[in-house]
């Protein structure tokens, strides 16, 4: 399978890398326009700020690139915030591919944030990305800001609020925890996605 | 619901996981690999590298066994040891880390967690703080403890030090109680309450832990989201699997493997 990671200067992208080379896959960096529109399959990770993810997909030409992708597109952590219509953090417009604002989570009292850590994700709905996942399968997951539950949603999580965990609209998916870091269930996530039809 | 992490902690010393008594008198632990799968084996939530000869030696990190745990382990991993710069951080993140800790450095220079905050989001940046009450009852902060010859005392506040920051940008604060580390005596939950009460993101307990009812206690008590412990999971008089069941029979929520 053609994977391409597209480069858009997250710090530890890596660690995604090695997670499909533990699959067998060796997923390859890019920021090329046209060498990611013709992948089989595309990953847009990210960890950082949504303004920074955006500014950088536009100072490398890349928005409507990833805009018009129509092979399955899975983003991760930031990469899957930034599918939505835009972001608290920084008050950025995003791809616009997913309806919906990214929020930050509110905390309170015994509720830290950043969320981090090992947390229960929750069915939605039954989906070819969650095939062998259970139910109540914990993740890892880093960050202080969330998209809303909506009809995308495959699985939430609960930090306090209630947010999407892993979102899917046709091709276009996305997993707000680490599926690089979640051992067994975050493997079977990106070998699902990597079995998608495209 | 968000579980209690459990965080073995693989000091490393030219490439070798060691470990020594109140940071003094390392002995050979074992390869850095191999014990990082043993524990992601048995069930550990997440690894913690420190380089303890990096700060003191004033040099940084070496990466390449960084890139292979990064390969090879599919929990997260945090890094610490001599990250001085941005350019030192984005290195060992490139390598695969998933949060790089600073501890002297930040001391050093606090505008570095502010730097590091703004290049790669805070819940990369862990600030890591050991700390020792002093005979006036105060906890106060060490730095160079990785070095006993250069270890200094600060005139800054343990508590105070934790809610600035904080306010710079920490994602996560590692609290190592040196008056409890190395001696098994449990973790310091004065201490740790004390910290939990002014910090508003992540605390991980660290220094002290002897045996599973400590982590009990400290999750307990204590209220902190992670509990890190080197020696009682390398010599394996605390294994994680029968740890986490204990945690579960008193109602702490930890992940199932």
């Amino acid at each position: 399978m053609d994977v391409v990671l597209i480069d858009a200067g997250g710090a530890n992208i890596g660690s995604v890398r090695y997670a499909f080379e533990r699959l067998g896959v060796a997923a390859r960096f890019s920021a090329d326009a046209e060498e990611i529109a013709s992948a089989g399959r595309v990953v847009l990770p990210g960890v950082g700020a949504a303004a920074n993810g955006m500014s950088r997909l536009r100072e490398l030409g890349l928005v409507e690139c990833v805009r018009d992708l129509k092979q399955p597109l899975l983003g991760v952590c930031l990469g899957m915030q930034l599918l939505y219509e835009g972001s608290e953090e920084g008050d950025v417009e995003c791809l616009g591919l997913l309806q919906g604002r990214v929020r930050r989570l509110q905390g309170g009292p015994a509720l830290r944030v950043p969320h981090m850590g090992w947390n229960t994700l929750q069915a939605v709905r039954p989906d070819a990305l969650l095939e062998g996942v259970r139910a109540d399968a914990q993740a890892y997951f880093v960050h202080s800001y969330a998209a809303p539950v909506t009809d995308d949603a495959l699985a939430t999580c609960t930090h306090g609020e209630t947010f999407a965990a892993v979102v899917r609209r046709g091709n276009r998916m996305g997993a707000q925890f680490h599926p690089e870091r979640s051992a067994a269930v975050g493997a079977r996530l990106l070998e699902n996605f990597l079995d998608m039809p495209a | 619901m968000l579980s209690r992490r459990i965080i073995p902690c693989l000091d490393v010393r030219d490439g070798r996981v060691v470990k020594g008594v109140r940071f003094r008198d390392h002995v050979d632990m074992g390869d850095i690999v191999e014990l990082a799968l043993r524990y992601r084996d048995e069930g550990a939530d997440e690894l913690v590298f420190y380089d303890i000869t990096a700060s003191p030696e004033s040099r940084s990190v070496d990466r390449a066994w960084v890139e292979r745990v990064a390969r090879l382990i599919d929990i997260p991993f945090c890094v610490a040891g001599g990250i001085r710069s941005v350019d030192d951080a984005r290195a060992v993140l490139h390598a695969g880390a998933d949060k790089i800790s600073i501890n002297t450095p930040a001391l050093d220079r606090p505008a570095l967690i502010d730097e590091l905050a703004a290049a790669f989001g805070v819940q990369c940046v862990v600030v890591g703080i050991d700390s020792l009450r002093d005979a006036d009852g105060e906890w106060r902060v060490r730095q160079y403890t990785g070095d006993p010859t250069r270890m200094r005392a600060l005139a800054r506040g343990t508590l105070e030090w934790i809610a600035e920051a904080q306010a710079r940008g920490a994602g996560e604060i590692v609290l190592n109680c040196m008056g409890s580390d190395g001696v098994r005596t449990g973790f310091d939950i004065e201490q740790l309450s004390a910290a939990r009460a002014v910090c508003g993101v992540p605390l991980v307990a660290s220094g002290g832990a002897g045996e599973a009812a400590h982590f009990v206690d400290v999750f307990a008590k204590a209220d902190v989201d992670g509990a890190l412990a080197a020696s009682v999971f390398h010599s394996g008089d605390v294994r994680i699997p029968s740890l986490k069941k204990q945690l579960r029979q008193a109602n702490i929520e930890v992940r199932h493997v």
